[in-house]
């Protein structure tokens, strides 16, 4: 996939060790010895890897195939699928307003989480990138959120959001009583409130990375800059900022691929019924909502089928288009 | 702290040097954040503190007097620990089994040449695009025409599975470091490739095995919607599922549902604060460019 895990360097050595492990001085590797050999090198290969392809295929691969098969049947979730009704589900669903909603909803999370979480947690990573007391404290702290269960983090933020909590509070004692809102229900502000929940709980993790990234970075790069006369944001803007890229995309490309699937956050703090209301439902809330919780196992399926064609199209564009150049060899690699 | 667990820090901090203490204005934006960061947290544990009254008269108060009831009432109860059980079974199975098999495939992926372990390595690593959301419609029913529907069993399988992509990323570049010369050495003094992997891979692996490990186990932990679906009995609730039947049985006793709800936090806490270098640094050495 995408996450890049060679540097190109290390990348080079090993494929000069293949070459002269194959080579003349060196002795051949032990594959080679005999034929029986062979036959223990595929006995091993299959004893090593099986369960590990076993347990991926039965409970990754094979149930998005079946979801692809249910869908195309009115089906309960009980005996074998018997109604046909072919792409009646998925007509249904296209023609369903409250599913286009939750899929624009979706969009809308994509392109926030990316405008307001890249930025802000770009600027943190550039301040927390220097050398100074407390740097690992402070990492940790930004970090507690992204540990923390979502079920936690959505029962604990949707009491203190309710219209009668903790923030509302806050606000009036504060003398800014005039900001307290109807922070879930109200459909004009409910989607602000969930990408603040999100924020909230994802941003320690792109801080993280961000900051893993900048380390990365030759200091003399910045160093020699410096010399040169540039100021801190010419460098961090021409000299950082591009060296970021892959960090940056690799950032985004999951961000997008979370923001398609968010479920549990919705589900918990605006529950099964309220998030459609509220405007904050999503893809997989709708799927669960129509499909188990009304018994429409055959309709459910088909919308896991949707959710699965989107993420994967939108993630093979990304990977085409935006991560070409960091994913160059990355996979292929082991082929060689 | 620049753990760093599969590459050389590359300007290593020179001996002797003392940690400057950095711009106040850095410290002040960072000390906002972090009040930002922590306050949802505070507001869960001293509300906890707090009686329903408290609560209701002034939501955003601090607890006066502090009320230690709601957590004696949660930590005195079985349904918590029965909880933290089926939780900590489930994690510990799922960890153990992502790694192991994660291990196995990773060696034979990194070393052993054949075709398609390219195909192979890619099949795992798309994986990850595809969270549990995507799958959990079809995969109830798999659980369910296995007959593990309300077990943990059925739980920790799927879990299992979709750890295994992560697992397999991190690990095989790990495996692949290891230097052919000393595989080649091995075989000459007659260690088989398997005698090899006991002897040298899985000491040397350790270190991602741990990261892999650590994540395989927050994700099983922190697990919701997979629970959700294959868990009906409350007899075998994880603690997400848990805190969330809690918070609408007792939807009116705020107080209490804020004590089960931070005690629940607590494990996740202190098992990050004893991991927080590898996981950390896990990431880091994980998603560098």
């Amino acid at each position: 996939m995408t996450i890049r895990t060679h540097s190109p360097s290390q990348r080079r050595v090993n494929a000069i060790d293949e070459s002269t492990g194959a080579g003349t001085i060196v002795p051949a590797p032990a594959r080679r010895r005999s034929k029986g050999q062979s036959w223990r090198t595929r006995l091993e290969i299959i004893v090593l890897v099986g369960p590990a392809l076993v347990m991926f295929l039965s409970f990754v691969i094979f149930p998005v195939a079946m979801a692809a098969y249910y869908g195309f049947f009115r089906w309960k979730g009980y005996g074998a699928p018997t109604d046909f009704v072919g792409l009646q589900n998925y007509l249904t669903i296209f023609q369903d307003s409250a599913f286009l909603e939750a899929l624009s909803h979706n969009g809308i999370i994509v392109v926030l989480s990316l405008v307001l979480q890249g930025p802000a947690a770009i600027l943190l990573a550039l301040l927390l990138n220097r050398r100074m007391r407390g740097q690992s404290l402070i990492r940790v702290l930004i970090f507690i959120p992204y540990v923390i269960s979502e079920v936690v983090v959505g029962t604990g933020w949707g009491l203190m959001l309710q219209s009668a909590g903790a923030l509302n509070g806050f606000l009036e004692k504060i003398g800014l009583g005039a900001l307290a809102q109807d922070w879930l229900s109200d459909p004009a502000i409910a989607m602000w409130t969930l990408m603040l929940i999100i924020t909230w709980k994802y941003i320690g993790f792109a801080v993280i990375i961000f900051l893993a990234g900048l380390q990365g970075i030759p200091e003399e790069l910045t160093e020699a800059a410096q010399i040169d006369g540039a100021s801190f944001w010419q460098i961090q803007r021409r000299i950082t900022l591009p060296l970021l890229g892959p960090t940056l995309r690799i950032w985004a490309f999951l961000s997008i691929i979370g923001s398609l699937q968010l479920f549990d956050l919705v589900y918990i703090v605006w529950g099964q019924y309220i998030a459609s209301t509220a405007g904050t439902s999503t893809m997989a809330t709708y799927m669960v909502a129509s499909g188990r919780n009304s018994g429409n196992y055959g309709f459910g399926n088909a919308v896991a089928v949707v959710m699965f064609v989107i993420s994967l199209v939108i993630a093979l564009l990304y990977q085409r288009f935006v991560m070409r150049r960091d994913t160059e060899g990355a996979i292929t690699e082991s082929e060689k | 702290m620049v753990t760093t667990t599969l590459r050389p820090r590359l300007s290593p901090r020179r001996a002797g040097e003392k940690l400057r203490w950095g711009n106040p204005v850095v410290y002040f934006i960072a000390l906002i954040v972090i009040a930002l960061m922590l306050a949802p947290i505070a507001y869960v544990i001293l509300g906890g503190f707090r009686t329903n009254a408290q609560i209701t008269t002034d939501p955003s108060g601090f607890p006066a007097p502090w009320e230690i009831g709601n957590y004696l009432d949660v930590l005195f109860g079985s349904v918590f620990w029965h909880q933290v059980l089926n939780s900590t079974i489930a994690a510990v199975a799922t960890t153990l089994g992502a790694v192991v098999l994660g291990v196995m495939a990773s060696y034979v992926i990194a070393r052993y040449p054949f075709r398609g372990r390219g195909i192979l390595y890619s099949l795992f690593a798309a994986g990850l695009m595809f969270p549990i959301t995507v799958a959990i419609t079809p995969l109830y029913i798999v659980i369910k025409n296995l007959g593990l529907m309300n077990s943990l069993v059925g739980v920790i399988l799927p879990q299992i599975a979709f750890a295994l992509p992560v697992t397999i990323i991190i690990l095989v570049p790990f495996l692949r470091a290891i230097p052919r010369e000393l595989e080649e050495a091995a075989f000459i003094d007659g260690c088989s490739r398997i005698g090899f992997f006991w002897r040298m891979v899985v000491p040397l692996a350790t270190p991602g095995v741990i990261t892999t490990g650590i994540l395989a186990f927050i994700g099983s932990w922190n697990g919701y919607i997979l629970p959700l679906f294959i868990l009906n009995d409350a007899a075998t609730f994880t603690l997400p599922l848990g805190v969330q039947a809690f918070a609408s049985q007792y939807a009116v006793d705020t107080a209490k549902v804020l004590a089960f709800t931070s005690l629940s936090m607590i494990p996740a806490l202190v098992f990050f604060s004893l991991f927080e270098r590898r996981i950390v640094g896990g990431l880091t050495g994980a998603v560098k460019g």
